[in-house]
């Protein structure tokens, strides 16, 4: 990989930000009653997008946001502005990333339909983020946060509705905690900018409908990615897929998510899932799995089924790292999930020195240091920051957040008494058998099992 | 801008931490109070509601069916001692004492205990309870939602973390 590449300033990118930040200023202090100084920021992003498409739409948004008088279809306009400037950040990054790895990024291609009717139980959401976007960050409080609470609780048993459910579970949850609003010393405006676009987006007809095909072949996993809030758990298997009828290996990922009660956490997460995905099983014995018209998104995304997939052969993710990885074709991020925050590219490095300078951890490849983010690291598997520290070779997934490219480490090799061992985040996936990972395993399923009993004597009362 | 502030992923939350549930299945800091379920050490069909408000210290403490609790006649009962003692693991000190707003830098669960009771409060109607069980009620549903395999691309704005923020 060109480390060099990834430390060099993506051209346009900090003029794109200046325009997302202006709608991030107005939504921090509220829509109500502008002040000049958000007025302006609306201005800035209806600017950066009067060449669009959405130029007339965002420009009508923003005059009547200034005006104070901005209805949900303008709020829609707003967000979809933000979402679409993020998209070519999203953009230009991956090129950069392309270029680093020498994989290029697949074409985008493709166009949502949209269209048709929204329920009314998504439309309660926008209404409730409406209100939010009129009471500005500073201006949450309980009774208005826990508005959420109904439409989140009528949204999460529908899996058609999920995405939106998570999202504003996570971001009701991190609301509530900040209130009030009034009395916050520092605002996230970015990542709550993000959360609320993004759910304001969740909320049109067709955002979430993607192309759907099928594959057959052989998948070979390189690692697990772990995302989790407080009520929601979500593992992705990156790994490469090779067709059965010899065509380009692609790059894949499979997901599995669920709900769950804040006190489920650590290796509790793992056993909540892993009845759900047989690939997370396949990973934690170091074995491919052979699939079988299994369903696929247009962005690679297995839409898993356990019986389109049976266990395979052995296969080391370090193997397939130094010989299938390279040989392996992205596909293109769907349009609507064109965000920095989803850049999730694997790569495999070695060849590197590790340098830890305080907290912070650099891989330094041909002299050029490349940051380590070993915070995402889940805490419930054998690889530990200390461990990463002293690797010499490893699986990772390359990011970007807050102006900076970051690996992510999913598995390293590291040398123990003159042997080289390798260590997976997601190793206690499919189930642990070091000691330390039985020990989490039994205080999980005395959580769980405590939440069961619970549930069964006092939920249908 | 700081980096935190334009930061897509930056954490907001510290992640809970571990610990066990036979006791205290559910405890929270909302509503402007901690609160949670104690289950009876007696009767398993038995939990105990109890709440303390921030800043005051005005504590309930009711069973499942209403009944108020022996234990809280004009002073805090076990329930609420139970309840502190369960939200400082789950929470950490520093969050429960700021939250309950409570002066007890460096302290302990039985610190925060005792500044309270020490500060004599008055024992609050038993309103809080019904609104306290149907959360305890509405968290304990999340056992029973369903999985899916299908992505949530937004989840990648929630990575885990292992810094206590």
């Amino acid at each position: 990989m060109r480390a060099d590449l990834l430390a060099d300033p993506v051209d346009g990118v900090d003029e794109v930000l200046v325009a997302v930040a202006g709608v991030d200023q107005a939504l921090a202090a509220g829509l109500l009653r502008p002040q000049p100084a958000q007025v302006a920021g609306l201005a800035v992003l209806a600017d950066a997008v009067a060449g669009s498409p959405l130029g007339a739409r965002v420009a009508e948004a923003a005059e009547k946001a200034a005006a104070g008088a901005a209805g949900e279809e303008h709020f829609v306009s707003l967000a979809v502005a933000r979402i679409a400037l993020l998209g070519s950040v999203h953009d230009a990054l991956m090129v950069r990333v392309g270029q680093a790895t020498g994989r290029a990024p697949g074409d985008s291609s493709g166009s949502v339909a949209g269209g048709g009717q929204a329920e009314n139980l998504v439309l309660a959401a926008r209404s409730w983020l409406a209100d939010l976007a009129r009471a500005g960050w500073q201006g949450i409080d309980h009774d208005l946060v826990s508005g959420a609470e109904p439409v989140i609780s009528a949204l999460l048993p529908e899996p058609r509705l999920r995405r939106l459910a998570a999202l504003l579970d996570g971001f009701a949850a991190e609301l509530a905690a900040s209130c009030p609003g009034s009395a916050l010393e520092r605002i996230p405006s970015r990542r709550w900018g993000d959360l609320w676009s993004r759910a304001m987006l969740l909320t049109l007809p067709g955002a979430t409908e993607v192309p759907v095909g099928t594959v057959t072949g052989r998948l070979l996993p390189l690692g697990v990615d772990l995302h989790e809030h407080a009520t929601a758990a979500q593992a992705q298997v990156h790994a490469v897929f090779e067709p059965a009828d010899g065509g380009t290996p692609r790059l894949v990922r499979a997901s599995v998510s669920a709900p769950k009660p804040d006190t489920i956490i650590g290796a509790g997460i793992w056993q909540l899932l892993r009845p759900h995905l047989s690939l997370l099983a396949a990973v934690s014995e170091g074995r491919s799995m052979e699939l079988a018209d299994m369903p696929i998104t247009g962005e690679g995304d297995l839409l898993w089924r356990d019986e389109h997939a049976r266990l395979g052969e052995p296969a080391d993710p370090f193997a397939t790292a130094r010989v299938v990885l390279p040989a392996a074709s992205a596909l293109p991020t769907a349009p609507l999930d064109r965000h920095p925050a989803r850049i999730a590219v694997p790569v495999f490095l070695e060849g590197y020195f590790a340098e830890q300078a305080g907290e912070a951890l650099t891989f330094s490849l041909a002299g050029q240091p490349v940051v380590v983010d070993t915070d995402r690291v889940p805490a419930a598997g054998p690889l530990t920051p200390e461990a990463v520290a002293t690797s010499n070779a490893c699986i990772g997934l390359v990011r970007w957040d807050a102006g900076v490219f970051r690996v992510q480490p999913l598995a390293v090799e590291t040398t123990v008494r003159k042997k080289v061992v390798a260590l997976h985040a997601g190793a206690w996936a499919g189930g642990a058998v070091d000691k330390a990972g039985v020990k989490a395993e039994k205080a999980a399923t005395d959580a769980a099992t405590v939440l069961r009993e619970r549930a069964g004597r006092l939920l249908r009362k | 801008m700081s980096d935190w502030e334009s930061a897509s992923a930056a954490r907001v939350l510290p992640p809970a931490r571990p610990r066990k549930l036979s006791k205290v299945p559910f405890v929270e800091l909302a509503d402007g109070r901690l609160q949670g379920v104690v289950s009876s050490g007696s009767d398993i069909e038995r939990v105990y509601v109890s709440s303390v408000a921030a800043g005051s210290y005005d504590f309930a403490c009711s069973t499942n069916n209403n009944r108020p609790c022996g234990g809280a006649r004009g002073a805090f009962c076990n329930h609420i001692l139970a309840l502190v003692t369960e939200a400082v693991l789950q929470y950490g000190v520093e969050r429960v004492a700021r939250y309950l707003r409570v002066d007890a830098a460096g302290m302990d669960a039985q610190a925060i205990y005792s500044i309270m009771m020490g500060a004599r409060p008055s024992q609050a109607d038993s309103a809080a309870a019904a609104q306290v069980f149907s959360r305890f009620l509405r968290h304990l549903a999340y056992v029973e939602l369903p999985a899916t395999t299908a992505p949530l691309p937004e989840l990648q704005w929630f990575p885990p973390t292992r810094v206590v923020v």
